[in-house]
């Protein structure tokens, strides 16, 4: 049993931190928010050349073949900075890619920079269930037409290719009849609309009218996406459960920095046993967090899907909890300043409450947790 | 990063659960399954067994007992412990005192006292806490003065747990009133039947004899008893408190009481159905067992340190309030499964000598005393306020 990271990935943290610190600051990223895009050029240049984007994918299209506990210590890093860049998006519709396997061209084009990918899996009814799918796949004359809305999808605007999950057969909740695609955004009949999140990120509304699809375009078997959706999606919460280790980890240092030097009745706040105490709750929730961010990194490894489900949903709960009383408290502990647009801290507040809502909320994984077998099964 | 255990620590663990399985008296397994009472024989019975083995001591040098186990095979051993549902070996001697003594004491303290450790022929107490001095427990006001090769001890002990079984104690005294409170104290060894000294029982909400006050009135402790240097004991009584806190989570015996929890729950009905089928209940339980898988993957980050020589230091504290709250909340989810056939307070069967209980249903009777039992984790070895107090001091700095 050994907790610690090895020398290669201490030293991409290392790096990530070390760009970030340099070359997206807290003003530098307000100004990428306020762009037209969203993004930024240049940081998606740093990030390929730091190996980032190449991490997730197989080294027989040019990637390093990083595992799950790699991409971890990404994501850590990239939270601690509050990287704003689709990373994640990308990550995401790389790990649907190496599941279904093929499309070697677009995972080599991820790893050298230059194609970004989202995923188009939530619609408007859906919430997080993603069986619900209303959107339709139809087979006409050895191609595919897909029809539909997909509602918040991360990175969307950005991307371009779309991993897109529809259904060409069955109802709206079954997880029989599921399809995936990954289809260029620039297709005809792809209507985007570009909006931003409350965390500063982008999130786009996309719709699919009459869109012709290319047979080659289907990820795994037509009618039977949803194992690969789930385990592509279960790998997205092992990801984000890693970036808001990081984001929280910031968020407790910021917040203890505050306490050492805002001054009240002649003595640093610190000095206060009722916020001592809270801070001490936030450590611990903390470390909390960070075993189960652990725990659902190795659990990407695992060969039991239910147990897989079973520690993926328990991570995102558990960490659900931590995010709201790390955010919410720091917020307060912060006092007025808290509450400011200002300060990094509210930044990171907003962050994990877009996490919270992003791949499944606590109630959902919660839920999740006690339908899997391992939860009734006594011994 | 790896979360396996290597082949020989599953060896281990097969080797200890199958000793476990051969070795546990049924009826003890019974009493602690389902959270009767035990008797002090029960503890030295299940003691000598374990002493037999050579186990009982883990964490010793292996010069003096110890078992010369790694890190992972104490906690593995703890864990197999818990899941079979053995007594406890009492802490007082194996854990706090004899540490101690193996550091700070002198090779006629060693030779004398550890080997009566390991056989169990001595049971020891702690005298720490003072009805004046708990969490503020430098402020302790016992006095030992010197009087030839004797000291002579006055005062009073209180929480002292099982002291009614005991022989030893080892306890706190003022030797020096005028230094600071820190600085005047000892570290002394008392023979509990030494003239002077009277134990009253001190009954808990569960109506239970678990704690007592131990009155100290003219006291003659031979100087030989003393532990170390004069006016040095906070610095040994911190060392203890630092020694070996990592089993404080109680992790294996949580997650022994989860599955008691949930085989409740399955066989108590709400609305013709298995309670823990029932939405509420079960994202109780759900979020409670997701807290203990975490604090499990803690605890081991912990051991995985320790294992590295990096001291666990503070962050035992973290596992004593995460460790505690979870045990809390076990025993009241337990209360609240049972409902009202959890009510009838059957001291007969809780103190073993009824085989069953009025209601039927025997395993819910102790329930609500354990609930009201398990108040005090959070309370005693350093309220979790304490402890918080610690976190903030020692790991955040403020």
């Amino acid at each position: 049993m050994d907790f610690d990271l090895n020398s290669e990935q201490q030293q991409l943290a290392d790096a990530i931190a070390r760009w970030a610190e340099k070359d997206y600051g807290f003003e530098k990223r307000k100004l990428i928010i306020g762009s037209d895009t969203g993004v930024s050029a240049s940081a998606w240049q740093a990030v390929a050349e730091l190996g980032v984007l190449a991490l997730p994918v197989p080294s027989e299209h040019d990637g390093f073949d990083g595992t799950a506990i790699d991409q971890m210590v990404v994501m850590q890093a990239l939270g601690h900075a509050l990287v704003i860049e689709p990373v994640f998006a990308t990550a995401l519709g790389v790990q649907f890619l190496k599941l279904a396997g093929g499309h070697g061209e677009i995972l080599a084009g991820v790893a050298s920079g230059e194609i970004t990918l989202a995923c188009a899996l939530g619609e408007r009814h859906s919430r997080h269930e993603l069986t619900h799918i209303e959107t339709t796949a139809r087979q006409v004359d050895g191609h595919y037409v897909i029809d539909g809305s997909k509602s918040a999808v991360l990175h969307g605007a950005q991307a371009g290719y779309l991993i897109v999950s529809a259904r060409s057969a069955g109802t709206n909740n079954d997880a029989k009849g599921i399809s995936l695609f990954i289809i260029p955004a620039d297709s005809a009949g792809i209507s985007i609309r570009d909006a931003r999140s409350n965390d500063g990120m982008r999130m786009a509304a996309i719709d699919f009218k009459q869109v012709k699809v290319a047979a080659e375009s289907l990820l795994g078997v037509e009618g039977e996406g949803w194992a690969l959706l789930e385990a592509a999606t279960d790998h997205g919460v092992a990801l984000l459960c890693a970036e808001a280790l990081g984001v929280m980890e910031a968020l407790t240092n910021t917040t203890l920095e505050y306490l050492k030097t805002r001054q009240q009745f002649g003595v640093p706040i610190g000095k206060f046993q009722v916020l001592q105490h809270r801070m001490a709750e936030m450590f611990i929730q903390l470390e909390q967090a960070r075993s189960m961010a652990m725990l659902a990194a190795v659990s990407m490894s695992y060969e039991d899907a239910s147990e897989r489900r079973r520690v993926i949903s328990a991570a995102k709960a558990r960490i659900g909890e931590a995010m709201k009383y790390i955010g919410q408290q720091a917020v307060q502990l912060h006092g007025g300043m808290g509450v400011t647009n200002e300060l990094p801290a509210a930044h990171y507040f907003k962050r994990l409450s877009t996490i919270e809502l992003t791949l499944g909320d606590t109630d959902h994984h919660l839920a999740r947790f006690i339908a899997q077998p391992g939860f009734a099964a006594v011994a | 990063m790896n979360l396996n255990y290597t082949p020989e620590e599953l060896a281990f663990r097969e080797e200890v659960r199958t000793w476990l399985q051969a070795s546990l008296p049924a009826d003890l397994q019974h009493k602690i399954l389902n959270h009767k009472r035990l008797k002090r024989e029960d503890f030295v019975h299940w003691h000598k067994i374990v002493a037999a083995k050579g186990w009982v001591a883990p964490n010793w040098p292996v010069e003096y007992g110890g078992t010369g186990w790694s890190k992972a095979q104490q906690h593995i051993w703890e864990e197999e412990c818990a899941r079979a549902g053995t007594p406890a070996i009492m802490p007082f001697g194996v854990n706090m005192v004899a540490p101690v003594i193996i550091a700070f004491g002198n090779e006629a303290q060693k030779r004398h006292y550890l080997p009566r450790i390991l056989s169990c022929e001595d049971w020891w107490c702690q005298g720490y806490s003072e009805p004046g001095s708990g969490s503020d427990l430098a402020s302790l006001k016992t006095r030992a003065e010197r009087d030839g090769d004797h000291y002579i001890v006055n005062g009073q002990k209180t929480w002292t747990t099982l002291a009614q079984h005991a022989d030893m104690m080892f306890c706190l005294v003022r030797t020096d009133p005028a230094a600071r409170k820190q600085e005047g104290i000892s570290f002394l060894l008392i023979d509990m039947k030494t003239p002077g000294i009277t134990v009253r029982p001190i009954i808990t909400l569960d109506e239970d004899h678990e704690v007592n006050e131990v009155f100290l009135d003219q006291v003659r402790v031979p100087v030989a008893n003393l532990i170390g240097e004069e006016n040095r004991g906070w610095t040994y009584a911190k060392y203890l408190l630092g020694h070996e806190r990592t089993g404080i989570a109680a992790v294996g015996r949580s997650k022994r009481e989860l599955q008691f929890l949930k085989r409740l729950a399955l066989r108590m009905q709400k609305g013709g159905r298995p309670l823990l089928e029932d939405a509420l209940f079960a994202s109780k339980v759900a979020s409670l067992e997701i807290d203990l898988m975490a604090l499990e993957v803690t605890v081991l980050r912990v051991i995985s340190q320790e294992a590295k020589r990096r001291a666990p230091g503070p962050e035992a504290s973290m596992l004593k309030v995460k460790g505690t709250e979870i045990q809390q909340r076990l025993t009241e989810l337990m209360v609240e499964a049972a409902g009202p056939l959890g009510l009838p307070f059957e001291l007969s069967y809780l103190e073993g000598d009824e085989a069953s209980t009025s209601v039927g249903d025997d395993d819910t009777a102790p329930l609500m005393p354990y609930y009201f039992n398990y108040r005090k984790t959070s309370i005693y070895g350093g309220s979790n306020e304490i402890q918080k107090n610690i976190i903030t001091q020692m790991i955040l700095g403020l």
